[in-house]
C-alpha cells in the first residue's frame, strides 16, 4: 500500500508541479494541506536525508538516540564513506549523534536550547515537519528576522535560506475582530524575493529527504518491522484456516 | 472418580498421578467439563482476555529487564528498548497494543454478558469477580501509561491523580499519600513501578482464578439464557451440553488465530493506531512546564473521562465517575427480569440496552474530543442514556413483554 502510494506520488510529482507553476503567484495559500508524502523504506532518499542531516541540522540539533553506526547499518552506508562524510573528527562510530552546540550557547543565542530531533517525526508527525521546513517567511520584527507559520515565532531562524532563497508572505487582509477566524494570519501567496542556491523543486525534495530521514531516526526498526509483519500476518492467516479446518472436522460430532 | 484408576497404572504417568491429581483434573476441568453446544461470536472473548494476560505477563518480564524507573533513566530506557535492544521494539509494541486489546476483548466480553444476562442468578459472584478484575485491569493499564514517563505519562498521571483531591476532608492528604512527594515525582514513578509490575498483576491472577473457579461451579451461561444442567440424558450428562475439551478448545484456537492476525496487523502496521494506542505526546519526555494540548486519557477510559467533563463541578464529576464505573456491580440485583436473554427480553428492554450501547460508545467518542459547549451538552444527554439504562433497570425489566424461554438451546448444526 505505501508502495503503491509511493508510486503513484512518483508519477503524480511532474504534474503537480506544473500545477504548482500555472498557480504561481498563489503559491503557498494552501500550506495547512501540505503533506510530506515520504517512504521510509527509499534508502536513497534516506541517504541524502542523513547528508542533509549532517550539513545543516546537526550544528544545533542531537539524534541522541541514534549511533552512526546504526545509521550507516540502516542506510547502507560503506564504513569508509561514513569516516570520510558522516563522523565528526574524532567520534567514534558507535558514539550517539549529539551536536557539539553547548546548551548555554543555544541559550544565549536562540532564547532555548534546540531541541534533540530523534522523536521530532513521532511527537509532531511528518507532515508538521514538512510543514515546517516550507513556510519560513521574512518578518522583520522577529529576532531572527524571519518567522514560521507552522510554528509562529519559532525560535529557530532560516537557516535554509541559502538554499531555497529569501522568501517573503503577503497575507490577506485579517478577518474583522468578532467574525470567524480574527486575529488568524491567512496566507495569501509566498514570493522568493532572492533566489538560494537550489530551484523550488530541488528544494522540495530537500525538505521531504530530511523529513524522510527524520521519520527513520524517529523509528530505525519501522522498516524491519513492516518486511517481518508481512511473514506474520501471513502465517497467522494460514494458521486460522488450518485451525478452521480442525473445527469443522471436530464439530462434525455435534448435532 | 478417574483418579484411583489412573493412580494405580504402571509407570511414571501412574507414580505422578498417585502424587498430583493431574489425569483427575484434566478430566473434571476439560474432558467431562460439559459447556452449552449454542456458544456463538460473543463467546470467544474470554478465552482471549486470558490470552491477552499471559502476553502481556510473558512481554512485561522482558521489559523489566531493560526498563529503568526513575525520572531521569526512565525515557531514556524506553527509547533504548525501542532501538537498542533485540527485538525491543517488538516487546514493546506487544506490549502496548495488548494493553488495548485487553480493554477491547473485555468490553465485548462484558457487552456479551449485559445482553445474555450472564450476570444474573446463579452467576452473581461470577459477574462481581469480573467486575473486579476491570476495576483492577484499569488500575494496571493506568499505572503502566505513567511508565515510559513521556509528557502524556505525566500529565495524565497529574489529571486522575487530582480526581482524588476531590475526596472530601482526607482528599488533599491522600493525594500527597499517593504521590509520595508534593508534585509527580520520581518517587510516584517508582512506586508505580512495583504496582504495576508485582502487586496488581499478583491481584489481577488471584481474581482470574476465583472467576475461573466460580465460572466452573456455576457452568456458562449461553445465547439462549437456558440452563443445560436442567436436563440430562440418562448418563447423566447435559443434553445441550459439549466436552469442553476438544470441542471448544478447537474452536477457541480458531478464535486465537482470527485475534492474533488483527492484533499483529497493529502491531507491525499500525502500532500507534491513529493516536488511539499511542499518543503523540507521548513521545516528548515528561515536562512540568508544558502540558499538552488536550490532555486526553486513553480510549478505554474516555468513557468515563466524558461523564466527568460534563459535570461542571469538580467533585460531583468525579463521583459520577466512579459511578459510572461501578454501576455494573449492581446489575445482578437491579435486573427483576425472568429471562436472562436478549433474544427472549421484550421491546422495553432491547430499547434500553440500545440506548446504553450508543451512549457508551458516543461518551467513548466524546471524551476523545476538544471541549465544546455542543459536546458537552451530548455528554450529559448520554450520561443520562447511560445510567437510565442502570437505575430504571428494577422497573422497566419487570414491565417488559418477554417471551417464553425454550427448554433446549437453538443449534443449528
Amino acid at each position: 500500500m505505501v508502495k503503491l502510494a509511493a508510486i503513484a506520488w512518483a508519477l503524480l510529482l511532474p504534474a503537480l508541479s506544473l500545477a504548482e507553476e500555472a498557480e504561481a503567484p498563489k503559491a503557498g495559500a494552501d500550506w495547512q494541506s501540505w503533506r510530506a508524502h515520504n517512504v521510509v523504506a527509499t534508502t536513497d532518499s534516506l541517504q541524502r536525508g542523513a547528508r542533509n542531516f549532517m550539513n545543516y541540522c546537526v550544528n544545533c540539533h542531537s539524534l541522541k538516540y541514534l549511533r552512526y553506526s546504526r545509521l550507516a547499518t540502516d542506510l547502507k552506508i560503506p564504513p569508509d564513506v561514513l569516516s570520510a562524510n558522516l563522523l565528526p573528527p574524532g567520534a567514534k562510530p558507535a558514539d550517539y549523534i549529539v551536536t557539539t552546540l553547548r546548551p548555554e550557547d543555544g541559550v544565549a543565542w536562540f532564547g532555548k536550547q534546540p531541541p534533540d530531533l530523534s522523536l521530532i517525526a513521532r511527537s509532531r508527525g511528518p507532515d508538521y515537519l514538512y510543514r515546517f521546513l516550507k513556510t519560513f517567511y521574512v518578518d522583520t520584527s522577529r529576532p531572527t528576522r524571519t518567522n514560521n507559520l507552522q510554528l509562529p515565532n519559532a525560535a529557530m531562524p532560516a537557516v535554509l535560506s541559502e538554499l531555497e532563497g529569501v522568501k517573503e508572505a503577503t497575507f490577506r487582509a485579517a478577518p474583522a475582530a468578532g467574525s470567524e477566524g480574527a486575529g488568524e494570519k491567512q496566507l495569501d501567496h509566498f514570493t522568493i524575493t532572492t533566489p538560494g542556491q537550489l530551484t523550488a523543486e530541488q528544494y522540495d525534495g530537500f525538505v521531504r529527504d530530511t523529513v524522510n530521514f527524520l521519520d527513520y531516526a524517529g523509528e530505525p526498526a519501522q522498516v524491519s518491522r513492516r518486511s517481518m509483519g508481512v511473514w506474520v500476518v501471513l502465517f497467522l492467516l494460514a494458521f486460522t484456516w488450518m485451525s478452521l479446518l480442525l473445527k469443522q472436522e471436530y464439530w462434525k460430532d455435534v448435532h | 472418580m478417574a483418579a484411583p484408576a489412573s493412580a494405580s497404572k504402571p509407570g511414571l504417568w501412574g507414580w505422578i498421578n498417585k502424587r498430583l491429581p493431574v489425569e483427575q483434573f484434566t478430566r473434571s476441568q476439560l474432558l467431562e467439563y460439559y459447556a452449552p453446544k449454542n456458544f456463538n461470536f460473543w463467546y470467544f472473548f474470554g478465552s482471549l482476555a486470558l490470552l491477552v494476560l499471559v502476553m502481556q505477563l510473558a512481554t512485561g518480564i522482558f521489559l523489566t529487564m531493560f526498563y529503568k524507573p526513575g525520572e531521569a533513566t526512565a525515557f531514556d530506557s524506553v527509547e533504548f528498548i525501542m532501538r537498542e535492544v533485540n527485538y525491543g521494539w517488538l516487546l514493546r509494541y506487544l506490549h502496548t497494543t495488548g494493553a488495548s486489546a485487553f480493554f477491547v476483548v473485555v468490553y465485548l466480553h462484558m457487552y456479551r454478558a449485559l445482553m445474555y444476562g450472564s450476570y444474573k442468578t446463579p452467576r452473581e459472584l461470577l459477574w462481581l469477580f469480573g467486575m473486579l478484575i476491570y476495576l483492577v485491569l484499569m488500575a494496571e493499564a493506568f499505572l503502566g501509561y505513567v511508565l515510559p514517563w513521556g509528557n502524556m505519562s505525566f500529565w495524565a498521571a497529574t489529571v486522575i491523580i487530582n480526581l482524588f483531591s476531590t475526596i472530601p476532608v482526607i482528599g488533599p492528604a491522600v493525594v500527597e499519600w499517593i504521590r509520595g512527594d508534593y508534585g509527580i515525582a520520581d518517587s510516584t514513578l517508582n512506586r508505580f513501578f512495583a504496582l504495576h509490575v508485582v502487586a496488581v498483576p499478583l491481584i489481577l491472577l488471584l481474581l482470574v482464578a476465583l472467576h475461573l473457579v466460580a465460572l466452573r461451579q456455576v457452568g456458562s451461561n449461553n445465547p439462549d439464557g437456558v440452563e443445560i444442567k436442567e436436563r440430562k440424558g440418562a448418563d447423566g450428562k447435559p443434553l445441550d451440553g459439549i466436552p469442553f475439551h476438544p470441542y471448544y478448545t478447537v474452536k477457541d484456537i480458531v478464535g486465537v488465530g482470527v485475534f492474533l492476525t488483527l492484533f499483529s496487523v497493529v502491531v507491525f502496521f499500525v502500532p500507534t493506531l491513529g493516536k488511539l494506542f499511542m499518543e503523540e505526546a507521548n513521545f516528548e519526555p515528561a515536562n512540568p512546564l508544558s502540558t499538552p494540548d488536550p490532555i486526553t486519557p486513553s480510549w478505554y477510559f474516555t468513557p468515563y473521562y466524558a461523564m466527568l467533563r460534563a459535570v461542571p463541578n469538580q467533585r460531583l464529576g468525579a463521583l459520577l465517575l466512579l459511578l459510572g464505573v461501578l454501576a455494573y456491580f449492581f446489575l445482578p440485583w437491579l435486573d427483576r427480569s425472568p429471562v436472562k436473554s436478549v433474544r427472549y427480553r421484550g421491546w422495553i428492554f432491547k430499547s434500553f440496552l440500545t440506548v446504553f450501547t450508543i451512549s457508551f460508545l458516543a461518551l467513548m467518542y466524546l471524551g476523545l474530543q476538544e471541549v465544546s459547549i455542543g459536546r458537552t451538552i451530548a455528554a450529559r444527554i448520554f450520561s443520562v442514556g447511560y445510567f437510565s439504562f442502570f437505575i430504571l433497570m428494577p422497573w422497566y425489566s419487570r414491565w417488559d413483554p418477554v417471551k417464553p424461554v425454550p427448554q433446549r438451546v437453538k443449534y443449528h448444526g
